[in-house]
């Protein structure tokens, strides 16, 4: 039970990190169709900006996050007009094997700039730890929920509440009549990879406090992670991604807390290959039919 | 108000539109109609910026409106509902009327206009919180015109307003969109229904493959033995 409720807290740390990343890839998805794959490698230009931030600049870990998300949210819309808006009436296949091009420009990018070694996070906050009935809980843990929950709570009201976030709900579901509403499409879409990048940013900064070390190619299985996750929920679905980030977290710590850590990476795989075999609409997905 | 000068459209090789030039003046409703496949549509959507022509000019109350973005012209008062009604099925309807005004950043004026549109389709309001998937046809139509006036066109592009709707319906839109006119919005009116769309307009074009064939006043129109032998059935 112990170890049970330890790997449950552990979890939704991990799942936390998932979900925030996993959001990007089914926003975009939901706007343009195409699954973004440079966007694990967004993630980690994050960790290394918050990692410039608090042990270069010597920030705190609030600016240091902020800071991340802003600038990635201006490296997600710099991708968008430079890699994919000049492929948008183009085959899908394009786009995602340019996806993947950005995805190897930013990672040996990155590298060629910080070179390959293995950073270090500095302290940014000591850690503090809590025990209830033999569970432990660190503070690290608490501010990772924290602060995904406000995004959450944040990206929701965005969606729902504001007009760009009407403006990309509308986009996603019909571009041609969202132009005749005087939404201007391109914009939007560039609103929708900069809430995207900035909340994976916002996960590499988080790893970074949590896991201490951060490398070039630190978003590829994250990014991938994701996408499954992104993919359980069903893509294109917000609330979806949030759920599958969390529940993917969970299972991965799970197989990890009961002795098998050596299955966490392929259980993340069979999850998705049962998935797209069982519901590849999503846990939250359903075929919606419209009226003529 | 709208002067369409020879325009020529094409999709990769195919030319769909051969040349089209019409007019609509202020306070009118203008008719266009025409077979499947006319490019009926295409004229619709290369005045609204959403395709852009090869050549020939589009103007909108003296403005060259050509190759200028649909936003932009929805902006300038020109807006269109489009063909099979398009609306946004996964959102509520407020929300739907909501995007209509987008627009309009003066959340006062966007309120007062809902209030006009809900109180013109009744049936809106009584379903306000529903997907606007859930609305019948008939119903998804007024929704997609109240989305519309949300923008206070000065020009509305209808685009086969009667599609798919049983005979009561297709008359009752068809005297909302006089009583739209009469308020004082000129109408280009796109549709397969000859014989209604010429009863309730000023002005008639007969496009066939891409060309103007006939032209003229409505009512002479409808009583033009090509017209009838082509559309009315003889």
């Amino acid at each position: 039970m112990e170890v049970f409720l330890q790997q449950l807290i552990n979890g939704i740390s991990l799942g936390s990190i998932y979900a925030l990343i996993a959001l990007g890839y089914t926003m975009v998805y939901g706007i343009v169709q195409l699954i973004n794959f440079a966007h694990g490698d967004v993630y980690m230009v994050g960790a290394y900006l918050g990692f410039f931030a608090t042990a270069i600049l010597g920030w705190s870990f609030l600016p240091a996050l902020l800071m991340s998300m802003v600038v990635c949210a201006i490296l997600g819309m710099v991708i968008e007009k430079l890699a994919y808006t000049p492929l948008r009436n183009a085959p899908r296949i394009a786009a995602l094997i340019t996806a993947i091009g950005v995805s190897l420009f930013l990672e040996y990018g990155m590298m060629l700039l910080v070179s390959p070694q293995v950073r270090t996070f500095p302290q940014v906050l000591t850690e503090v730890q809590y025990k209830f009935f033999g569970v432990v809980i660190t503070n690290r843990q608490v501010i990772i929920l924290v602060v995904t929950v406000a995004l959450m709570l944040l990206l929701q009201y965005i969606v729902h509440k504001t007009m760009i976030g009407k403006a990309m709900r509308a986009v996603s579901h019909d571009k041609q009549a969202a132009q005749l509403m005087g939404i201007n499409v391109n914009n939007t879409i560039s609103a929708t990879f900069a809430i995207g990048s900035a909340l994976a940013a916002a996960a590499g900064v988080l790893v970074g406090i949590y896991y201490n070390a951060i490398n070039p190619l630190m978003g590829i299985m994250p990014g991938l992670k994701a996408f499954v996750a992104a993919v359980l929920g069903g893509i294109g679905i917000i609330p979806g991604a949030m759920t599958g980030g969390f529940l993917l977290g969970i299972v991965e710590a799970m197989v990890s807390g009961y002795g098998k850590s050596l299955y966490r990476d392929p259980v993340a795989f069979v999850i998705l290959i049962i998935i797209l075999i069982v519901k590849p609409t999503g846990l939250f997905g359903k075929n919606v039919r419209e009226k003529v | 108000m709208l002067k369409v000068e020879d325009v020529h459209v094409y999709y990769g090789a195919i030319h769909a539109i051969k040349g089209i030039s019409l007019e609509v003046p202020q306070g009118q409703i203008v008719t266009l109609i025409g077979a499947n496949g006319a490019g009926k549509t295409s004229a619709l959507n290369t005045i609204c910026g959403l395709i852009k022509p090869k050549s020939g000019r589009i103007f909108f109350e003296g403005k060259d409106i050509t190759g200028v973005p649909t936003q932009e012209i929805v902006k300038l008062g020109l807006t269109q509902v489009p063909e099979g009604r398009r609306i946004f099925a996964n959102m509520p309807i407020y929300e739907n009327l909501e995007l209509g005004a987008f627009l309009n950043k003066n959340k006062k004026e966007v309120a007062q206009d809902m209030e006009k549109v809900y109180t013109r389709f009744p049936r809106l309001r009584e379903r306000k919180n529903q997907l606007a998937g859930s609305l019948s046809g008939g119903e998804q139509q007024m929704l997609a015109m109240g989305r519309a006036l949300m923008s206070k066109p000065r020009l509305l592009l209808l685009d086969e307003p009667s599609m798919g709707l049983s005979p009561i319906l297709v008359k009752e839109i068809f005297s909302i969109i006089k009583e739209l006119n009469e308020q004082g919005t000129t109408i280009l009116l796109v549709e397969q229904n000859a014989k209604m769309s010429l009863s309730i307009a000023h002005k008639g074009y007969v496009v066939e493959t891409g060309r103007i064939v006939l032209a003229g006043d409505a009512k002479e129109l409808l009583e033009s033995p090509e017209v009838k032998k082509a559309y009315l059935g003889g």
